[in-house]
């Protein structure tokens, strides 16, 4: 595995989470997003054998996570006609705080745990706990239904990181599955968030208050 | 062949009434998919067929342990499903039905999924299969439930996925082949990397337990089934949900193998008797009746993971629960559906003397309460005193049985103070003045026909259900 080169595209893919996290526009958080699907689809590229499975791998992630989703989102957020800021529950410098130290803490955890000697210097551990952690904070601290969605995306790259450790050793199913079940996934999820649309006036998950105790 | 069949057969289904050109037949494709599937099922749990070690899918031991529940459940539905389309005609209900044969397939498929990521891409489908049957009434609290189970749902199938990984990566690390059936899992046993197991077994009891409706990760179940039609809620609480307690079954023989039994039972024993907790607090409080069958699943679902916490006889105790609480959550799930559309309203503020108003839905819900709070002679009865005896067999378990007990208890009283308000008492006036609610045979023999299988099930255990259920134990404790 080309060790430093992968590590360079990890590396940036950490900086594109906490540049989500301080991103305070819809269109701003789409576009991080977006390049975060691109440079997680070069690194199946990086690996050591590239046979034609891998290469597929990294062309639907290109396309699905780098263009096809992201435009989606777009569309939707076009059609819904919504508000481009961002208003979060938990702001953007506590949240810049949290995922920089949950970086640190994704570091440190991954070095506890045992890796075969192929991994051993890769940032593909600490990575994908990054990202799930990023995923997490956007997810819990963002009203916007979009915002949600793009906090999920963004954990489910931190998934597909820790994927890329297994890719030469699971069947192509198991990966054709993430990806088209992603897929579907944001493709369900916009229809919601359009009916959501039509039924609130709003893409605020705040007002999505009537059942509780 | 056979075992493929109940996967073909109703995603075929699923495609013909997704091209059924005729509104008001297409329901009847449910029950026609539904008696092949239950056929095939029963063909099955009588004969088993023969399970080469090495397949992805097959009818296991442990696949005939519970999905023939499930296919009787949907087509007892199935049949629930013909009267209640014909009085919703004002929705199309194509993708309704081609959905829910959709779902029966896929159930199938993930019951009898032998793979760790077969197991996942089954349970993914389901869930996102059932999303549009939530919003089919189409209501702002049915999107807004729809999105709430989305989002959570989601999650946890994202960290199941996430925990299959690195289930995987133990097998690597481990010196394994990346061969990623339970067999080759179990095999490889104390070889796995046990850092990396614990971890797996961590994310996918919670990402599992999300989609069984474990508390704390229950919060999307009362939204839901709220708000989802009753048949898709009986579907959701039988079917759904077990489908995710036997994947964290076939995750925990892993763990197991590779050592870890013990720290396994433990977090199950703890997030099974939290659960019963939460469950039972909430109950207290509901005032919506469909809601209260949620928290009653929470429950009921929290027994089933303390029983998988306690050997082979707990796990037979909780095979044999998921059948006592899939047919009688059936027939409450069906009983509420009828009183909400007799009524109206599913708050116990506005529903009063539904006894007077639908009278035999009223008589089957109460039935059905009684039997799902475990009164004897009902099935829920006899698989929850398996559970307790599984429990007193094992020294150090006091405070677990006490628990238990007394969250029985708080349930008891929040189901019996919520049922008896609306049941009893005079109709409030001007409910009757809107068209009445007619209580025909087909909304109401299929819920006394679950209640009769509980009834059934608690009296006379079948014995090849018994037979069943252990080879299943024996599938999971290969070496007791």
């Amino acid at each position: 595995m080309n060790n430093g080169h992968l590590n360079l595209l990890i590396g940036l893919a950490m900086g594109l989470n906490l540049l989500a996290l301080g991103s305070n526009r819809l269109p701003s958080l789409i576009r991080v997003m977006s390049l975060q699907g691109v440079v997680l689809g070069l690194m199946p590229l990086l690996m050591e054998r590239i046979d034609w499975q891998v290469a597929a791998v990294a062309l639907a992630t290109v396309a699905g996570k780098g263009l096809l989703i992201p435009g989606l989102l777009r569309r939707a957020m076009r059609a819904a006609n919504i508000e481009r800021e961002l208003d979060p529950f938990i702001g953007f410098v506590p949240s810049l705080l949290l995922g920089a130290g949950g970086t640190i803490a994704a570091v440190a955890l991954a070095r506890a745990l045992p890796l075969l000697p192929e991994h051993a210097g890769s940032l593909l551990v600490p990575g994908a706990l990054a990202s799930v952690l990023t995923g997490f904070i956007l997810l819990i601290g963002r009203a916007k239904a979009i915002a949600q969605v793009c906090g999920y995306l963004i954990l489910e790259n931190g998934i597909y990181l820790f994927g890329l450790l297994l890719i030469h050793s699971t069947p192509l199913l198991v990966e054709a599955g993430v990806l088209l079940d992603l897929t579907v996934g944001v493709f369900v999820i916009g229809i919601i968030v359009d009916r959501i649309q039509r039924a609130f006036d709003s893409l605020d998950t705040r007002k999505l208050t009537a059942l509780r105790e | 062949m056979i075992p493929f069949l109940l996967i073909i057969v109703p995603l075929a289904g699923a495609v013909l009434a997704a091209l059924w050109p005729d509104e008001r037949s297409r329901p009847w494709l449910l029950p026609a998919v539904g008696t092949v599937h239950v056929g095939l099922t029963f063909w099955l749990l009588f004969n088993p067929p023969p399970v080469a070690p090495d397949a992805w899918l097959a009818f296991d031991p442990l696949a005939r342990a519970v999905l023939p529940m499930v296919s009787l459940l949907f087509f007892v539905c199935s049949i629930y499903a013909v009267a209640y389309l014909r009085l919703r005609q004002e929705r199309p209900n194509r993708v309704f039905i081609a959905l829910l044969l959709a779902i029966l397939g896929l159930l199938s498929a993930g019951h009898q999924s032998r793979h760790l990521g077969l197991l996942w891409i089954a349970t993914e489908a389901v869930t996102l299969a059932a999303v549009p049957l939530l919003h089919f009434n189409g209501t702002p609290r049915a999107f807004e439930a729809t999105w709430k189970y989305l989002l959570v749902g989601g999650t946890g199938i994202a960290l199941s996925l996430l925990g299959s990984f690195c289930l995987g990566y133990a097998s690597l690390h481990g010196g394994g082949e990346g061969d990623l059936t339970f067999v080759a899992l179990m095999a490889q046993g104390a070889g796995l990397s046990r850092p990396w197991v614990l971890i797996a077994w961590v994310l996918l009891l919670v990402g599992y337990g999300t989609k069984m409706g474990l508390a704390p990760m229950h919060t999307w179940k009362p939204d839901a089934y709220g708000e989802a039609p009753a048949i898709v809620g009986a579907l959701l609480a039988g079917g759904v949900t077990t489908v995710a307690f036997t994947a964290i079954l076939r995750v925990r023989a892993v763990v197991s193998a590779a050592g870890a039994g013990a720290m396994a039972d433990r977090t199950l024993l703890v997030i099974g008797l939290f659960s019963m907790l939460v469950a039972a607090l909430f109950l207290l409080g509901t005032r919506d009746f469909k809601r209260m069958l949620a928290y009653s699943s929470v429950e009921h679902m929290g027994i089933l993971s303390i029983g998988a916490a306690l050997g082979g006889a707990g796990v037979w105790a909780a095979l044999f629960h998921v059948w006592s609480n899939g047919l009688t959550k059936g027939a409450l799930f069906l009983s509420a559906g009828n009183i909400r559309r007799a009524a109206g309203s599913a708050s116990m503020d506005e529903v009063r003397g539904m006894a007077v108003l639908a009278p035999r839905s009223a008589m089957i819900f109460v039935a059905g309460m009684f039997a799902v709070t475990a009164l004897p002679p009902f099935g829920p009865f006899f698989s929850e005193l398996r559970v307790v005896r599984a429990a007193l067999a094992q020294p150090g378990h006091g405070f677990a049985v006490t628990m238990f007990l007394g969250c029985l208890l708080f349930a008891f009283f929040g189901l019996t103070r919520v049922v008896f308000g609306i049941v009893d008492g005079r109709p409030r006036p001007g409910t009757r003045a809107g068209r009445r609610f007619v209580e025909s045979a087909g909304v109401i023999l299929p819920p006394l026909a679950l209640m009769g299988l509980s009834l059934w099930l608690g009296l006379f255990t079948p014995a090849v259900l018994q037979e069943a259920w252990s080879a299943a134990v024996a599938q999971l404790f290969p070496n007791p």
